[in-house]
């Protein structure tokens, strides 16, 4: 389905790109050069060249931090998007007049705010938190549980808080599902898990893709979670080059973790992008 | 049915500390560690406190004004970019803003809005905010592209309707709610987000938006006026979700 | 849709008139949530016929960030911690205090005028100062503690029940005292050491917290916490079981102070603010009602003798506290502090 105008694409195209171009390529090509220079003595920066900062970058224990980041974010994404498929699934199902509703209702919580969403968390799971002597009233344990200032704090906090983005984004795939190709697929006798395992889950991969995405990189580069839930005893990158730049004032090597993590982040996501277009077939001609 | 039980487990988990924080909103002491009594002094301490007030019209406005802008452009980018033969480089472009980490960006852009000498206040947070904005917008529609049948242009096309004929009567409501769900997705992002707006922020009151008051504030812990505001938000939003449903309601106007 | 539309139009009216309001002269000043009186910005604009701006920072790296981004414009007065002022400084960033326009200068302790790192006020002027200690809940706690030690190698009843402060620059304080070096410390080898005193301690460690720690001694959830003398203070406010102590191995000397940037457009006023300040009833009224030591003579005489009974870490003598070692800018230094700071939040 080849378009008649190539032009009336760039048309589209140019404003947002015009506005991307200007405000984000610009400033952050200049912050990026910064990463080939020296940090000053008092904080600044010293124009002289050099591969420094890029040398440390790979040093073991960012590299470490960065692998820890990974992980973590990883687990939060795999969980979010084990919960949130089914109920973007549901809310797809329902009916056309509740649809909307539904998904306003998940994002709802999130116009109060962050920090005191987060803040709520820290209230439910402190050792003298409402989860702890609600358990030891009903019993079922006798010491209060140190379900907070820990790592699984830190994901059920970053699950929490991208949950409501993996379901808008799978909901949005799903919801323009052709049901006829569903129904065909019963005609032809397929049980319902098979339906869905070979027609409606390939085809709503796209939206998978993208809400698996948006955690994975809202999480990797998030600070303030791992500060409040984990206490300050989970380091994640985000914190790190927060760090770099705010405390250590040291923008150029601030900059060139900052490198190094958007070049494996986009690594990641051409592999996810080469996958997603095997496992749902390319639609368009190549 | 299990999907229906699993979807109101969902929102139990997701309401669940915002209930906490509604019920502590009406605790006469304002503690979670006891509850002495029903009591509406923090919603008065709030209607008190213009800083609050203030923040929170200002988050609104962002969000809602940086909304608008990164929604439409981030759909006809969206268009745009679906319509051609993919590029890696495109792609790399597009989804920069969101893999770039917030401070980062911050920086970058206060320093680039000094270099330019360009005024600080709400409106350079507004224009900070549409920039990743525009990738989350763009992603979500390009999903919901992905299975929008390009045929329907070109019949459209081929029976004489123009080119802004076709999108405003095609194209739009095929893909109506990927441009919701992006729209939603961008508010939601822009009216909780920190640092961006904390660096691009004019100084004073009149740019300070929610997130930077809080944070600000957190020095004491989170004070209970903030659980009213949240409490407030919710309702608010709640009500004016069920007043739109009713309105909507004959129309079920969604493809 | 049309409702769509309207919403649209009336947020962008509210956004071009918010952009709006020419002032009669504004003053902007920077400073912590918190740490001044809530009607000091106030009475100061009112008595000038001037309109005040204030812009709450969280954090000295945030502000400092600000700075390094936009070079400190926008902003009249800054509160901040004294090595970043001293970083600014050097980076040619802060203006010269012209003393005639600030008389009440003359109320400091004679002290507050020679500090090391500002030597007869050129660039910045105190207004707070003070320690950092243990604070904790005597009640709740076995003995009095005497030692960092205590914090970072806790008794197993205690285990579990401490914070910390993750400031990098108090972060590694505890440890760096109870090894005999100094606050300032840039020496790798040795800020290896305390880095790795400081990864053990995490063990008994409840968890890092620069904000909350005194509510987590009013509620019980730690009992031995490293804070701040004024922010001890607020905890004390709430109950009297809590108790600040300075350990025998040493403490720090901290000064939160104010400068004017050099690109600030109201330096007049700038100054008629820092001297409004420093009046002898203003700033006795801060340190009543923040619970901080000032370095104002004058001040610290009016201030009711009562409220330094049941704080009495608000009595403390300046001689006493200048026996204390200030913490100064790192220079080069500060990366490889930052660094062990890394070591010490990421292990685990």
């Amino acid at each position: 389905m080849r378009l008649k105008s190539p032009s009336a694409s760039s048309l589209l195209m140019a404003p947002g790109l015009g506005w991307l171009a200007l405000f984000l390529v610009v400033p952050c090509a200049i912050v990026f050069l910064l990463a080939f220079f020296q940090r000053g003595i008092y904080g600044g920066v010293d124009y002289v060249l050099t591969w420094e900062n890029f040398a440390r970058a790979l040093d073991p224990l960012y590299l470490s931090i960065l692998w820890q980041s990974a992980v973590l974010a990883g687990e939060a994404t795999a969980i979010a998007l084990l919960i949130g498929y089914p109920a973007a699934y549901a809310i797809a199902r329902a009916s056309q007049r509740w649809q909307p509703v539904l998904l306003v209702l998940v994002m709802l919580p999130f116009w109060s705010n962050y920090l005191i969403r987060t803040y709520a968390w820290i209230v439910l799971l402190n050792r003298k938190g409402v989860a702890n002597e609600a358990m030891i009233d009903w019993g079922l344990i006798t010491e209060p549980l140190s379900l907070l200032y820990n790592s699984g704090a830190v994901i059920t906090g970053l699950v929490y808080n991208y949950l409501p983005f993996v379901i808008l984004a799978v909901y949005a795939s799903l919801s323009r599902l052709d049901r006829s190709l569903l129904e065909a697929s019963e005609d032809l006798g397929a049980p319902p898990w098979r339906s869905f395992l070979r027609v409606t889950l390939p085809l709503s991969l796209p939206g998978v893709a993208a809400g698996g995405i948006f955690v994975f990189v809202l999480s990797i580069g998030n600070f303030i979670t791992p500060d409040l839930l984990g206490g300050g005893r989970i380091q994640m990158v985000g914190n790190l080059i927060y760090d770099q730049f705010l405390t250590a004032r040291d923008w150029p090597f601030g900059a060139a973790l900052s490198m190094l993590l958007i070049a494996i982040m986009l690594l990641l996501l051409f592999a996810q992008a080469l996958a997603v277009r095997r496992a749902g077939g390319e639609r368009k001609e190549a | 049915m299990g999907l229906r039980l699993h979807l109101g487990l969902i929102y139990v988990f997701l309401y669940g500390p915002i209930l906490l924080l509604m019920v502590l909103s009406l605790n006469e002491s304002g503690l979670p560690t006891a509850w002495s009594g029903l009591s509406f002094r923090w919603y008065e301490a709030l209607a008190e406190n213009e800083a609050i007030r203030r923040a929170a019209l200002n988050s609104l406005i962002v969000a809602g004004v940086s909304t608008v802008i990164a929604t439409a452009l981030g759909t006809l980018l969206a268009i745009g970019v679906e319509r051609r033969r993919g590029s890696a480089a495109l792609d790399a472009l597009l989804f920069a803003p969101m893999i770039i980490p917030d401070i980062v960006l911050a920086i970058a852009l206060l320093s680039f809005y000094f270099m330019l000498s360009f005024s600080l206040g709400l409106h350079s947070i507004i224009l900070s905010h549409v920039v990743f904005n525009i990738a989350f917008a763009c992603a979500v529609v390009r999903a919901r592209l992905k299975h929008f049948d390009w045929a329907m242009i070109e019949a459209s096309e081929d029976l004489g309707a123009s080119a802004l004929t076709t999108f405003v009567r095609v194209t739009l409501p095929a893909i109506l709610p990927g441009v919701i769900a992006a729209a939603l997705l961008a508010f939601t992002l822009s009216i909780d987000e920190f640092i961006i707006a904390f660096f691009t922020a004019g100084a004073g009151l009149a740019s300070t938006t929610l997130p930077m008051q809080v944070y600000s504030m957190i020095r004491f812990g989170v004070t209970p006026e903030i659980n009213a505001l949240a409490t407030l938000f919710l309702l608010t939003s709640f009500t004016l979700v069920l007043f739109a449903q009713r309105l909507s309601g004959r129309r079920g106007a969604f493809a | 849709m049309n409702t769509s539309k309207t919403l649209a139009a009336i947020l962008t009216a509210g956004f071009l008139m918010s952009g709006g309001g020419a002032a009669a002269e504004t003053l902007v000043v920077a400073n912590w949530d918190g740490y001044m009186p809530p009607d000091l910005l106030e009475n100061f604009a009112k008595e000038k016929g001037i309109e005040v701006e204030f812009a709450p920072h969280a954090t000295n790296e945030e502000i400092m960030g600000k700075f390094m981004a936009n070079q400190g414009e926008g902003y009249d007065v800054v509160f901040l911690s004294s090595p970043f002022a001293q970083a600014l400084d050097k980076l040619g960033l802060v203006a010269e205090l012209d003393h005639a326009q600030v008389p009440n200068l003359a109320n400091y302790y004679a002290a507050a005028r020679e500090l090391p790192y500002d030597p007869g006020n050129r660039y910045s002027a105190p207004y707070a100062w003070g320690t950092t200690g243990i604070c904790y809940r005597e009640d709740l706690v076995e003995a009095a503690p005497e030692s960092w030690n205590d914090l970072l190698d806790p008794s197993p009843a205690h285990k579990g029940k401490v914070t910390m402060l993750q400031t990098d620059r108090w972060l590694m304080q505890p440890a760096l005292f109870v090894l005999g070096y100094s606050v300032n410390e840039t020496d790798p080898a040795k800020l290896a050491e305390a880095r790795d005193l400081l990864i053990k301690a995490k063990e008994g460690l409840l968890a890092y917290d620069d904000t909350t720690f005194y509510s987590k001694l009013v509620s019980g959830e730690a009992v031995l916490v490293q804070g701040w003398d004024g922010w001890c203070n607020y905890g004390i406010a709430e109950t009297d079981k809590i108790k600040f102590v300075l350990p025998k191995e040493g403490a720090d000397l901290w000064v939160d102070t104010m400068i004017v940037p050099k690109a600030s457009e109201n330096k007049e006023l700038a100054h008629a603010f820092i001297d409004y300040v420093l009046r002898p009833d203003v700033h006795s009224w801060v340190a009543s009602n923040i619970l901080y030591k000032v370095p104002n003579e004058a001040a610290m005489a009016q201030v009711d003798p009562g409220l330094i009974e049941t704080f009495p870490n608000l009595g403390m003598q300046p001689d006493e506290l200048l026996q204390l070692e200030l913490v100064e800018d790192l220079g080069e230094g500060q990366r490889a502090f930052t660094r062990a700071v890394q070591e010490v939040l990421s292990a685990n």
